[in-house]
């Protein structure tokens, strides 16, 4: 199985939750794993969590992976207190990624 | 096949539009659109006025035109608005002639009475703007939390053991160790906690949103800011309070929330919301308008012919529950709480108004109150009323309940502390509540589970407090300690306050035993206040709405100082949770009708089978057969309870158990941690089978195995 890296840009909410939602997708209908890296990444909104939550089930959907990597402290702790961490794999880095 | 209804109409100001659907009520998303709708009887005209988040001014206002609305709704859709950005309000057209009922008035901005999430008071305690026009903001919500196999537990109601919980005082004091104190989040991490105490039910103070700084005022007595801490007060009744989310700054309150009951689930633990339905936030003729007032105060509130506010809540206004739309209204915020935050029950604060009428009579079937007993939705619900109102109506034992309204029963509470405290002439009624009160509910068949059973709740002293106060000490509310309850039945057992006497600060935690005890051994949902279980004290505040303090704030160092009431209240939950004979559903017989030796339960007292007549005993015993109380064929022990609240110790003599049982000591509040209570399943054996010794003011369980 192939991954890809899609970088996420500083914040990820309504401005441009369909551009990223589109970009990760554009991987998955290639047939491919995503990692999804979000060094950068300092902010998630509600639509953000429901671009990662909905990139993570259609991926499942086609037996693929979405990985997430280098979440901050703040995103995380925004995922971890509304739930929305329990589905993802995390990783510091995209090295430790298993492949 | 594409639906055809998915184009624009209409355009304004660049916004494409369509009329909209007039049900649900609210805002609704569909797609890229956004159905709004709002019901007004009398409005003439409505206007959407949209803003960008946090924004002061608007960026749009949309009238509704006339072929939006539909009877007395307006409603509209808006296409590819970007609505995660976008607050709402509405403004009303009508007539104000507050004599009518009518107090329409155009220059405000209405809160939606349906919003879903509500911004304005994201961060608690954070200084609001008061020259803001628009306050309390309507905002779009996301209803599509995955929440996997999840669903309402439905434990059965006379399994519970209910922990009434605030969510700031719950984290917010010292040695707390959390993340995120006094937020949704904060009680995630201590779910733990929770189980090793072992109830298996959380009941929330109000959730819903409301204004923190309503009242707001600097306490005389020592300079500190009093603000509404328990919110019985509500802006909106669809909408968690967003400074209860730690990320109520980002909006995500109603995740956080639902996260915080999926989580509970997991681990056994209902949800049970107190609401506040009674009134709202409004206030009387000098309260400001918020949504209700501004909308259509003539259906929202209870009216005097003159057009002012009836105050059967004591707080200003009488939400006018039998109106209707109102009961709609009503009704479909608790299908909503069930359906989307799967919340497993309710308790209804004053729950007496919602069987008064339009003009504030009492109904003998009241429609609202019938709705909710045969809800589809709420089929499994619990129903709890706290079943008296501000207005002298209390119904505690009668109020309708179509078999499926249980009640807070105050009952229990006056007469168990009265007992507690040694006073005569209680004894009859302390037997009563007991067995599950059947003086109350056993006439129309309500059964045992139609009483919540509780000694302290958070109106009133703690349980602590109950022990060491004879008086409320409320000054630090500023009310000149007027305010409160005076009728405590507490006793402060020798000294009014903390004190080093060691005499008197060991009976306190005896008391306190005693009275885990009662709650733990009656028939009937008990429920606990918490920090009842570390010893929490309020210093004497019994009416503690306003500190927002560490008078409020549980404080848990109190857990390692008062490790043997913690141990203790433990030890107890989990005894009544292993065995089914405390736990009966209905009333029971006092018969042996299955000609099992022994009635399924029976009254002694220092003679067995003899219980005491006279008015003034203060001691009483009883026993329940487990024979009566099997799970998958095996049967419960025996469990035999010795009361002795004379001053004097007592000897109790026993009754005799069937050939080849013994009693065992499973608990005496006389004496001193680790003996005043064991492990359930592991109780020694007693020496002496034929008569026990309780001390003053003890009680003693045993278990016939």
């Amino acid at each position: 199985m192939t991954t890809e890296v899609y970088k996420l840009s500083e914040e990820l909410d309504s401005f441009n939750s369909q551009e990223e939602q589109d970009g990760i997708l554009a991987i998955l209908e290639k047939g491919q794993s995503v990692i999804l890296d979000m060094t950068a990444c300092k902010y998630v909104s509600s639509t953000g969590l429901r671009v990662l939550l909905y990139s993570k089930k259609v991926a499942a959907a086609k037996g693929l992976k979405l990985y997430l990597v280098g979440v901050s402290e703040e995103v995380m702790d925004i995922m971890n207190v509304t739930g929305f961490d329990s589905f993802f794999d995390t990783y510091r880095t995209i090295d430790e990624v298993p492949r | 096949m594409h639906r055809v209804d998915l184009f624009p109409t209409h355009e304004y100001q660049g916004l494409k539009l369509r009329a909209g659907r007039p049900y649900p009520f609210g805002a609704t998303v569909y797609g890229n659109m956004v159905n709004f709708s709002v019901y007004s009887r009398y409005a003439t005209d409505c206007t959407l006025v949209l803003f960008h988040k946090r924004e002061e001014k608007p960026f749009m206002e949309i009238p509704f035109f006339k072929e939006f609305r539909m009877g007395n709704v307006f409603s509209m859709i808006i296409f590819d608005l970007d609505y995660e950005d976008i607050e709402y309000g509405y403004r009303m057209d009508g007539p104000y002639r507050p004599e009518e009922g009518h107090r329409f008035d155009r220059t405000k901005i209405l809160l939606d009475p349906y919003a879903k999430l509500i911004a304005g008071r994201d961060v608690w305690g954070q200084q609001p703007d008061w020259d803001k026009l628009y306050q309390y903001r309507a905002r779009v919500v996301f209803d599509d939390f995955d929440w996997e196999n999840d669903m309402p537990l439905e434990t059965p109601v006379n399994d519970l053991v209910v922990y009434e919980m605030h969510v700031r005082n719950f984290t917010c004091g010292k040695g707390a160790n959390v993340k995120h104190p006094g937020t949704f989040a904060g009680i995630v991490e201590k779910i733990p906690y929770l189980k090793e105490l072992g109830i298996n039910c959380v009941e929330l103070m109000p959730v819903h949103e409301f204004d923190e700084f309503e009242n707001s005022r600097i306490s005389p007595v020592d300079g500190r800011q009093l603000r509404n801490l328990w919110g019985y007060s509500n802006v909106g009744f669809f909408a968690p309070k967003a400074a209860y989310a730690s990320t109520g700054r980002f909006g995500m309150q109603v995740d956080e929330l639902k996260n915080l009951v999926k989580r509970m689930h997991e681990n056994g633990i209902e949800v049970i919301l107190d609401v506040v339905f009674n009134h709202t936030a409004e206030g009387n003729e000098n309260g400001p308008y918020i949504s209700y007032r501004g909308i259509d105060n003539k259906t929202y509130y209870m009216l005097t012919p003159e057009g002012y506010y009836f105050n059967f809540s004591g707080c200003g206004n009488t939400l006018n529950c039998n109106n209707p739309n109102v009961r709609d209204m009503i009704v479909e915020s608790l299908r909503y709480w069930v359906t989307d935050y799967h919340i497993d029950g309710f308790r209804f604060d004053l729950a007496a108004i919602l069987g008064r009428d339009q003009n504030g009579n009492p109904m003998s079937n009241p429609p609202l109150l019938e709705s909710l007993a045969h809800d589809p939705i709420l089929g499994k619900t619990k129903l709890i009323a706290e079943a008296w109102d501000a207005g002298g109506l209390y119904q505690v034992g009668s109020f309708p309940s179509w078999g499926r309204w249980a009640e807070w029963n105050g009952k229990f509470r006056d007469s168990i502390r009265r007992f507690l405290k040694s006073d005569e002439q209680v004894l009859r009624d302390v037997r009563e509540r007991i067995i599950g009160s059947p003086d109350l509910y056993a006439s129309q068949k309500r059964g045992i589970k139609a009483s919540v059973n509780f000694i302290t709740a958070h109106d009133g002293f703690t349980l602590m407090d109950l022990v060491s106060y004879n008086n409320k000490h409320n000054e630090a509310n500023g009310e000149n300690n007027c305010d409160g309850e005076n009728h405590n039945n507490s006793w402060n057992c020798g000294y009014e306050g903390e004190c080093d006497d060691a005499g008197i600060n060991r009976l306190r935690h005896q008391q306190v035993k005693n009275a885990v005890t009662l709650l733990m051994v009656s028939q009937g949902i008990p429920m606990v206040l918490s920090g009842d279980e570390m010893g929490n004290s309020q210093q004497g505040n019994n009416n503690a709405y306003c500190q927002d303090n560490e008078i409020a704030w549980l404080d848990w160092t109190d857990l390692e100082k008062n490790a043997d009431i913690f141990r203790f209240f433990k030890r107890m939950i989990r005894f009544r949770r292993r065995h089914k004979v405390l736990r009966y559903e209905d009333h029971l017989s006092h018969c042996d009708y299955r000609n099992l030796g022994y009635p399924d339960f029976s009254w002694h007292g220092v003679k067995a089978w003899q219980p005491e007549t006279g008015h003034n005993n203060l001691t009483s015993a009883f026993m329940l057969n487990g024979m009566y109380a099997q799970t998958d064929g095996v049967a419960d022990d025996f469990i035999y309870v010795a009361m002795n609240m004379h001053w004097e110790m007592h000897g109790f003599e026993l009754p005799m158990l069937p050939q080849g049982k013994a009693w065992h000591v499973f608990a005496n509040t006389g004496m001193n941690a680790p003996e005043d209570i064991f492990e359930p399943g592991e109780e020694p054996v007693i020496d002496n089978q034929n008569e026990i010794l309780a001390g003053p003011r003890s009680i003693i369980i045993l278990v016939g195995k």
